[in-house]
């Protein structure tokens, strides 16, 4: 029982359109069986300072990854966290957050792991929903616990591990982060914690493309055409390539990823969600530093 | 090392945290991120005087005051970082009015005792971790002699 698409003309032209909705479309379908609005945000506290009318929060650090263990939680967590987020396996989730859907996008990356077929993003996240002018809520809502099945997560198709991407140099590499920790100057993007790698630079022969390129001034995604000169004509991404994205802990090459999977259509996009943090204090793999690509090591 | 003793106005905020459980700790500091006070007129229009918090995830500045060795804290950070927010307002009423010692004498770790990592996750704590270590970095700084 999935809800209709957005036929906005502005995501006509993406891959899969059906991934996108407008906020105006989310205002719209507000209250609509088999529709659930997830808020997922950096800041752990912004949806209790209003939220969408009806909208779930789930957080990436609380919900989403394993307290222990480095990774996300398992298909009996996912299914635990789903049930009391009022989520059917059909539901048609709507996903929404700060920072131009940074969070969302990581919350997406997951929800897709695991398999959740119709999972979308509002398109601007709350910036543009604010934006716009339109209304939040404090109530918080209380779903009726669901039924859903466990379903073990798929780390296959997705998701890169180190060894993953150690086999896939000589392919296409997408480093998302911010020029300086691109080029070495700093580990960490400006502005943000120390989150603990050894070592600063980049995979070589990982093209620098900044996660935020793929986002205009106000914060919906760019039309295809520029993505277009950002990735194909600036990044050198061609039809068939086999594409790792990575950055520091993930979350924003899932961003990338959304882009270039179901905007642009490269079918064959992994998140490495070990990313630089990984990457940067793993024992001899090898590093790049400056603002050059770098060659591909011999192995 | 036994418990370190603390101030106060500061053990008050602690055992206040400590008291809720994890979901409503993030209430408790919703409410801490909410008086947040404004600037006081004198440094309302100073941005000069205020010192980024580099380990904070949004835009977060803090300005100390020592006056007749009393200290005082400011800060600024915007409404759509409430959990920033909600560490600076801790630091602000915690710290506000104690001696400089007694500010310095604090357990730098005094973050980490409100029981808010599972809450907001380690990561997030940082920024409070920091925002302490530089209003005690100015305070070392005013009140060298």
């Amino acid at each position: 029982m999935t809800i209709e698409r957005d036929p906005a003309p502005q995501f006509a032209e993406f891959s899969h359109p059906e991934r996108l909705v407008s906020a105006q479309w989310v205002e719209e379908h507000l209250g609509e069986p088999g529709l659930v609005v997830v808020e997922s945000d950096e800041d752990v506290l912004l949806y209790e300072t209003g939220h969408i009318r009806g909208a779930v929060k789930i957080d990436w650090h609380t919900d989403l990854n394993d307290p222990v263990t480095r990774d996300y939680i398992d298909g009996e967590g996912f299914a635990e966290l789903m049930s009391r987020s009022g989520i059917s396996r059909d539901s048609t989730v709507v996903i929404y957050g700060d920072k131009t859907n940074w969070w969302a996008a990581y919350a997406l990356w997951v929800f897709t792991l695991f398999g959740h077929e119709d999972v979308r993003l509002m398109d601007g996240g709350r910036a543009k929903w604010e934006a716009d002018g339109r209304e939040y809520t404090l109530e918080v809502p209380t779903p009726t616990p669901t039924e859903y099945p466990i379903v073990e997560r798929s780390d296959s198709v997705i998701r890169a591990f180190r060894d993953d991407v150690l086999a896939h140099l000589g392919n296409p590499l997408i480093d998302v982060r911010s020029p300086e920790e691109y080029s070495g100057a700093r580990t960490t993007v400006p502005g943000y914690p120390e989150e603990g790698a050894l070592r600063a630079g980049h995979i070589p022969s990982a093209q620098s493309v900044p996660w935020s390129k793929a986002v205009a001034e106000d914060g919906t995604f760019r039309p295809l055409s520029e993505l277009n000169t950002i990735y194909r004509e600036g990044a050198g991404l061609k039809d068939g390539d086999d594409i790792v994205a990575y950055c520091r802990i993930g979350e924003r090459s899932s961003h990338t990823w959304f882009v270039l999977n179901y905007l642009m259509g490269f079918p064959n996009v992994r998140n490495y969600d070990g990313s630089w943090t990984e990457w940067g204090s793993l024992v001899r793999v090898p590093i790049a530093l400056g603002t050059e690509p770098g060659d591909v090591p011999s192995r | 090392m036994s418990e370190q003793q603390i101030p106060s106005q500061l053990a008050e905020i602690r055992d206040d945290f400590l008291g809720f459980e994890l979901r409503d700790r993030l209430q408790l500091l919703l409410e801490f991120a909410n008086e947040l006070p404004e600037l006081p007129a004198r440094y309302a229009d100073h941005p000069d005087l205020f010192e980024r918090v580099e380990e904070c995830q949004s835009p977060v500045f803090i300005f100390i005051e020592v006056e007749n060795d009393i200290v005082h804290m400011f800060a600024t950070a915007p409404a759509e970082a409430p959990t920033t927010r909600g560490f600076a307002s801790i630091l602000v009423q915690g710290l506000s009015g104690l001696s400089s010692a007694e500010v310095l004498e604090l357990s730098d770790d005094f973050p980490q005792t409100l029981g808010l990592s599972q809450a907001v996750s380690p990561l997030r704590l940082r920024g409070m971790t920091g925002m302490l270590a530089r209003a005690k970095r100015q305070i070392r700084l005013k009140t060298a002699v």
